[in-house]
């Protein structure tokens, strides 16, 4: 090698060497000049929730809600799939006043062996796109379209479709964040507090021979069960028994007594079908 | 002869040759019809008369609720029995008046033969438009007198009929032409008086060459051109009718008359120009009932109100447990599955095809082919509406242009991968305008 390439070596290197100096430099006096004062907080309400940026809460993502916490936007308990929310209270320095935790639960039992379809809707897969033709093809205008709208968009798996065309909940993946009951356009899916385990698994307001021509585990709206409930927890709303999640005490005694075995209790029977 | 048509679009096989020479049977008269409330577009009538009154056909039996919206008329003479909902095209429950038969007609109609042509001036012209109850008959049912009352600064240049039919399987506008081209020749007439426009063009498409020859004979000496147009879908779509009739292209997102054009099917002209003959209302149509689950293929006129059911069973029945059942063309109308809808002003047929000619596929992912690109007549991206729609994104759905889609179905038909595009962009735009009115 030369010493005239050695020469060129050297000066790149030199000038390089320079260019590296002066740019750290300016960054160095930047970060210094330029800095955007941000709340320590947020990176600590951030590492207490839950990571998964669903957008359960409604915030883009995790970080979005914690600048909303910070920001007195939202409620410490806004997360929906957190289930303690006392340590974000605690950075806040405020009371931790949680929601309960909930689970989402699919209140219809009408599957394909209990239910009938009027026609085979051929077209888009999704819960929406059949509902808003005629109704949908099931036999009942309220029950589940079995499309699995709900479980394509629950970010935590915590949702299949059973061979009965009917979504199954593992209670144990889902964390109530609330996106299938956005999704399901018949609102079938209702979120409910972990350990009440006693749900009317019916949605429709159909008078009972109407329910009883089309579906096997309807409601029929007998009223049984309003009558057996020592705390009564259970109403009828227009033709549609209706639990009180607050005020039942899982005693089960309608779970026996409902004649069309619409209410269930022990949430066993939907991990039995997975 | 050069045939006049429009760009791209799609040659689905036309099935017409079961009922195209078939002459039209008047349907008897039905035991009871149902007669929604909305069977047009706009503000749903307001009925005028009640539960037990006594009617007889052609008795108008509800008004006209503004503007945008039309009277109804009995279609058959006897007892108003019910106004309810009822099961109606569109899968919604529909109020309706259903009248119970007494399977007789008047002596006298009902009603009464207007001035003559030459008497009446075009603004009367456009008000028997509404009492007569005309709307669209070619399957949308726009109220017909709205589109003779241009908006401000806009004037009517062109007037012209439809009569391409170019959706696959009917045949009851070629029969008409065949067999009615006068009433369709004095519709017009009327049209042209009521848009103050000296010139009426008709569109035929030219596998119907029986249909212009009597349509030349009805208008021979009058000042009307019949256009050839060429077999090809959907070349009856007016702004498709437009661009091959004038060379004017409707800009997207605007009506017809924006090029100074006003289109009407060749069945709402001669329900025009039976009116101004007779003075009967719009209380009957013909239809086609025909397809490979059908019995006995029929042109038919019936009285509106009629059960499907009536008809079909009028038609022999079904020749096996049906796959699917269609009210207007297979493009466009909407499948259904029960009998009890009625017969309304914009339903041009009923098309029942076998379990085996329906197949359920299974579509897959767009494969980028652009094969709709090509088939789309309104030069629209259908390949990205369905990506996008499929996933709810609707701000970019609209970007796109999607409510400029007139929802021919081309994309959908010429779909290798078997998406179902029309039914994702209707859904859409369902979305956006309901998006829109709640603000």
């Amino acid at each position: 090698m030369g010493a005239e390439s050695m020469q060129i070596v050297l000066n790149s290197v030199l000038v390089l060497a320079l260019l590296g100096v002066l740019f750290g430099i300016g960054l160095a006096v930047a970060s210094r000049k330029l800095k955007v004062e941000s709340d320590p907080r947020i990176d600590e309400v951030e590492a207490l929730l839950p990571g998964a940026n669903c957008g359960g809460c409604g915030y883009p993502g995790c970080r979005g809600l914690a600048e909303a916490i910070v920001a007195g936007a939202a409620p410490v308990d806004a997360c929906p799939v957190n289930k303690d929310c006392a340590p974000i209270a605690q950075v806040m320095g405020v009371e931790a006043n949680c929601r309960l935790p909930q689970v989402a639960r699919v209140r219809c039992a009408g599957g394909k062996n209990e239910t009938e379809q009027r026609f085979i809707y051929i077209g888009v897969e999704d819960c929406a796109a059949a509902h808003s033709l005629a109704g949908g093809p099931k036999s009942c205008i309220y029950g589940c379209l079995g499309l699995g709208s709900c479980a394509k968009v629950c970010p935590f798996d915590a949702i299949v479709m059973s061979d009965n065309g009917l979504p199954v909940i593992n209670e144990e993946k889902c964390t109530g964040c609330g996106l299938c009951v956005k999704a399901c356009p018949r609102n079938i899916i209702t979120l409910w507090p972990v350990g009440k385990k006693v749900t009317v698994l019916c949605m429709s307001h159909d008078k009972g021979p109407q329910v009883r021509k089309i579906c096997k585990v309807g409601c029929i709206a007998c009223g049984i069960c309003v009558k057996q409930c020592p705390v009564k927890a259970i109403a009828m709303d227009d033709n549609l028994a209706v639990i009180d999640p607050q005020l039942c005490t899982n005693c089960g005694l309608c779970v026996e007594k409902c004649p069309m075995k619409t209410i269930k209790g022990e949430i066993k029977q939907e991990r039995e079908a997975i | 002869m050069r045939l006049r048509t429009f760009k791209k679009g799609i040659h689905p096989p036309g099935y017409k040759e079961r009922t195209a020479s078939l002459p039209v049977e008047v349907l008897p008269l039905p035991r009871q019809v149902v007669l929604p409330l909305r069977q047009h577009i706009g503000a749903p009538a307001e009925p005028i008369v009640k539960v037990g009154d006594a009617v007889v056909t052609g008795q108008k039996i509800a008004e006209a609720n503004g503007k945008v919206s039309l009277p109804l008329h009995a279609s058959i003479s006897g007892k108003v029995v019910a106004i309810e909902p009822r099961p109606h095209v569109s899968g919604a429950l529909v109020p309706a008046i259903v009248i119970e038969g007494d399977s007789a007609e008047p002596d006298v109609p009902a009603w009464q033969a207007p001035p003559r042509l030459e008497e009446l001036s075009a603004g009367q012209l456009i008000e028997l438009m509404k009492e007569a109850g005309l709307a669209g008959m070619g399957g949308a049912a726009f109220p017909t007198h709205v589109k003779y009352d241009p908006p401000p600064g806009k004037k009517i240049e062109y007037v012209l009929l439809n009569g391409a039919e170019c959706e696959p399987y009917l045949t009851c506008d070629h029969r008409l032409m065949v067999e009615r081209a006068d009433d369709i020749i004095l519709g017009l007439m009327g049209m042209l008086k009521a848009a103050q426009v000296s010139k009426g063009l008709i569109g035929v498409e030219a596998n119907k060459p029986d249909a212009v020859a009597a349509l030349e004979k009805a208008a021979s000496g009058l000042p009307v051109e019949i256009l050839p147009l060429k077999v090809k879908y959907p070349q009856g779509e007016e702004r498709m009718l437009i661009y091959a009739a004038t060379g004017r292209v409707v800009p997207a997102g605007a009506l017809p008359i924006e090029v100074g054009a006003v289109v009407n099917n060749v069945a709402t002209a001669a329900a025009f120009g039976e009116y101004l003959r007779t003075g009967k209302p719009l209380i009957s149509r013909l239809i086609t009932v025909t397809g490979a689950g059908i019995k006995n293929p029929k042109n038919l006129e019936v009285r509106l109100g009629t059960l499907v059911e009536d008809v079909i069973n009028y038609c022999g029945g079904f020749t096996e447990p049906p796959g699917r059942i269609i009210l207007g063309g297979p493009m466009t109308g909407p499948a259904q599955y029960r009998l009890d809808l009625p017969i309304m002003k914009g339903t041009s047929g009923i098309v029942v095809q076998t379990r085996a000619e329906v197949d359920k596929p299974d579509y897959g992912p767009c494969i980028r082919c652009g094969k709709c690109v090509d088939a789309c007549p309104y030069n629209a991206l259908p390949n990205i509406f369905g990506l996008y729609a499929e996933y709810d994104r609707l701000p970019e759905v609209e970007k796109y242009g999607i409510l400029d889609c007139r929802e021919c179905g081309s994309c959908a038909y010429v779909c290798p991968s078997r998406r179902p595009l029309l039914q994702l962009i209707k859904d859409a735009k369902r979305k956006i305008m309901a998006s829109r009115k709640n603000g």
